[in-house]
């Protein structure tokens, strides 16, 4: 039986392990390939890289970082921030990572997702989708808006349409993350979620929220979601990945455990 | 030396990086005469089918590792869309012609019940019959697994591992030196360096 997923999220900013992409004032929290190493070891299910660093030379930096992962880490990671071109793609692909997400891209320029799919395959192609709740309307009748830039922009698209759109366009999965959610620590945005996973047949990873091992719970049985996102929650050690495991495990939702 | 071949798809590093970590020298290679000189060979890949052969046809490495395989008995490890190549057909977008190592072809898996392609993440491997990939693995370790497409084997004598996932599935296969895994052993943490080890200690 399929083992549902728990998914640490690095922020990487200028080669270093940062706090948040929608938080003003990033702060320096450790090294991105130390800490990915704990949590493989752990037990983590797979891995997010994502790169909120703006300048060409921070990439470079990146795609050292994503090497030097490739080369110690032996489960599966993604990497995504900036992906807006094939040529992306493939630079983060050729690092070691298995999956690229393309998020603001995507939504300025959908063909990416069919041109990634088509040159790398459809499972290396993961949709990442910001979402704010908005009061529903003919353009937007979910009542959930697809926005950019942290939630700073609203793109005039309705959430599960976009969700569909992606899927037909061949992406492999969906990152699907609330941006009303991130960082409250009250739990993922569960309507949004079952929204999404029942409106697709692709797996989609839930995000934002996570502030115990019962959100986690609630986003893979109520949410409907294959994979759970987190990142503070481990970051900071409030919780283990082997802790949040053993208690979903308990609850009758199948985890992997590590030997 | 092991060597990965190269012929443009695949996440070779994962791959060379975890040969490198049981302790062997991997050497990613698109050169047949590079190639002939491996005691191993590993065929990963990641990908579409049709691309796949298409660019195993025109580099030339087609005829050159099915020389070194069938002839000479190179083991070699075919990985996830590697494993699928080794088979006679697939029907990924169209219809397309494998490597023809084993008897087997590759279909789209179709899971039913409501379950989503593609199959992603960690599930069982169930074991069919004895296979020296499998010495040392815990029976209730874990793989990843990443595909839409199952290898259908036509013969049930090389089908030595499967998985359920809506249906049963072969996950693994060996016939004589060559071995396959639908599932990615580089990225199945000790359970999948463990089963490298053996192909390389072992295959």
């Amino acid at each position: 039986m399929l083992s549902k997923r728990i998914i640490p999220c690095l922020d990487v900013r200028n080669g270093r392990l940062t706090k948040g992409v929608r938080f003003e004032g990033n702060v320096d929290i450790g090294d991105p390939v130390e800490t990915a190493r704990m949590y493989y070891e752990q037990g983590a299910d797979e891995i997010v890289f994502y790169d909120i660093t703006a300048s060409h030379e921070g990439r470079g930096i990146f795609l050292d970082v994503v090497e030097r992962v490739a080369e110690q880490i032996f489960i599966p990671f993604s990497v995504g921030g900036g992906i807006s071109t094939v040529a992306d793609m493939r630079a983060a692909l050729m690092a070691g990572a298995e999956k690229v997400s393309v998020n603001s891209g995507a939504v300025k320029n959908p063909d990416i997702i069919s041109e990634g799919a088509a040159a790398f395959g459809a499972q290396c192609v993961v949709l990442g989708m910001d979402v704010k709740q908005v009061e529903k309307s003919e353009a937007i009748p979910s009542g959930y808006e697809v926005v950019i830039h942290g939630g700073r922009k609203y793109m005039g698209m309705d959430a599960i349409e976009w969700a569909k759109t992606a899927e037909a366009l061949g992406a492999g999965e969906i990152c699907l993350n609330s941006i009303d959610a991130d960082g409250t620590k009250d739990g993922y945005e569960l309507t949004l979620t079952r929204m999404v996973s029942e409106a697709v047949s692709i797996p989609v990873i839930a995000s934002g929220g996570a502030g115990s091992p019962e959100h986690m719970y609630d986003a893979l049985t109520e949410g409907k979601a294959s994979a759970a996102l987190i990142a503070s929650i481990v970051h900071y050690g409030e919780y283990t990945i082997p802790q949040i495991k053993k208690y979903i495990n308990d609850r009758g939702c199948k985890m992997r455990m590590v030997w | 030396m092991i060597g990965i071949v190269n012929y443009g798809l695949g996440n070779l590093r994962s791959v060379a990086g975890a040969v490198q970590r049981v302790g062997y020298d991997p050497r990613i290679s698109s050169d047949p005469g590079e190639l002939a000189r491996a005691d191993k060979l590993i065929l990963p890949g990641v990908g579409a089918f049709g691309d796949g052969m298409r660019l195993l046809r025109e580099s030339g490495l087609a005829d050159a590792l099915s020389e070194l395989v069938l002839e000479k008995g190179r083991p070699v490890l075919g990985i996830c869309l590697g494993f699928q190549l080794l088979a006679k057909t697939s029907c990924e977008f169209g219809e397309h012609e494998g490597l023809g190592w084993i008897d087997a072809d590759v279909l789209r898996l179709e899971p039913g019940g409501g379950l989503r392609l593609p199959h992603v993440g960690w599930n069982d491997l169930e074991r069919l019959a004895p296979c020296p990939l499998f010495d040392g693995v815990p029976e209730k370790a874990l793989f990843y697994y990443v595909h839409s497409y199952h290898v259908r084997c036509n013969v049930p004598d090389i089908a030595v591992g499967a998985c359920e996932y809506g249906r049963r599935f072969t996950s693994v296969i060996r016939r004589d030196n060559i071995y396959g895994t639908q599932f990615h052993p580089e990225k199945s943490q000790q359970a999948g360096l463990r089963m490298l080890l053996n192909f390389l200690e072992r295959g």
